[in-house]
């Protein structure tokens, strides 16, 4: 936990390679940028017999690639903690650490995982992607997306103490 | 010869979405936007950066998108598939679940992306996330049909 701040990737050099994935990704593989369908993969993956039509798919053939996709991701995260120096901030608070802590932290992930699909896309899929094929809906659920987390960030801080790391 | 089906995606396609997901996460991570610093600090509006990298992904998407369909009439990738734009419709999902999810992502500090690069980083913490992120998935099958679609 005594990983000090330092600077970030510049957002100049960042972003531009973000948004870079998806004519990237399209011309080469022909598909755009996503991930929380990984999600529904892999429950429709872990639960062959849940009885829900939502899971009921050739998984494996469609969600390979996007597999693959997360399981680089991960290893991009990997690459940089551990061969290009670090992330070079914390990743995670003391907070995370106790029972309560990871009660949040799952909780926060049952939202995730069912708001991204009840919206059909997160920030990948809908700001990055949806947005770069002027989807409107992408644009409405991308602003959806920061008022639900500036409205918690409020609540959190006034109501309950939560501080700014 | 000629009647043997093509099969849908070239092999070499495969370990190159393995490699892009490699570069997708290398540059969230060195961006610290998978940071619970980061996050609260953007979502309490102490600092651009989360808002400066979006923005500029955004921009940078749109421009290059509007290039490629420009000049790419065929509409196919190099491979002579057709490019996947998902279609997303307006939907209530798009703001009752945008909402929910921008909740989501305060509290664990990762949107989707940056969940498996944190577990990529060894932040175990994010097997909370991730393993929370499957049952909200599972709940939203179970209830799918109850929803305003």
């Amino acid at each position: 936990m005594d990983v000090p701040i330092t600077d970030p990737l510049p957002w100049y050099i960042a972003g531009p390679l973000l948004g870079l994935f998806v004519p990237l990704m399209l011309l080469l593989t022909g598909k755009e940028p996503g991930v929380s369908s990984s999600f529904r993969h892999a429950c429709a993956a872990l639960l062959p017999k849940s009885g829900l039509d939502y899971f009921k798919y050739d998984w494996l053939k469609t969600g390979l690639w996007q597999i693959l996709f997360v399981v680089g991701i991960l290893l991009g995260g990997t690459l940089v903690q551990f061969a290009l120096g670090g992330a070079g901030v914390p990743l995670f608070l003391p907070e995370n650490l106790t029972a309560a802590g990871l009660a949040v932290l799952f909780g926060g992930g049952i939202l995730v995982g069912f708001g991204t699909r009840y919206a059909d896309g997160c920030t990948s899929g809908h700001t990055i992607s949806g947005i770069s094929n002027l989807s409107l809906p992408s644009v409405v659920a991308s602003i959806c997306f920061i008022l639900g987390g500036t409205a918690a960030s409020f609540v959190h801080r006034f109501a309950f103490g939560g501080t700014i790391p | 010869m000629s009647d043997v089906k093509k099969p849908s995606n070239p092999w070499w396609k495969f370990p190159l979405w393995l490699l892009l997901g490699v570069g997708f996460g290398a540059v969230l991570t060195s961006a610290q936007v998978i940071s619970v610093v980061r996050v609260r600090r953007m979502f309490a509006f102490e600092e651009p950066h989360m808002f400066l990298v979006i923005g500029a992904a955004v921009v940078t998407g749109v421009i290059s998108m509007l290039l490629v369909k420009a000049l790419r009439k065929s509409k196919t990738d190099l491979s002579g598939e057709a490019m996947e734009f998902k279609d997303r419709p307006m939907q209530p999902g798009i703001i009752v679940g945008g909402l929910l999810f921008g909740v989501g992502w305060y509290f664990t500090a990762a949107c989707p992306g940056p969940i498996y690069a944190l577990i990529g980083t060894g932040t175990w913490t994010a097997f909370a996330i991730l393993g929370g992120a499957l049952v909200g998935t599972f709940l939203f099958g179970a209830v799918k049909k109850y929803l305003p679609a």
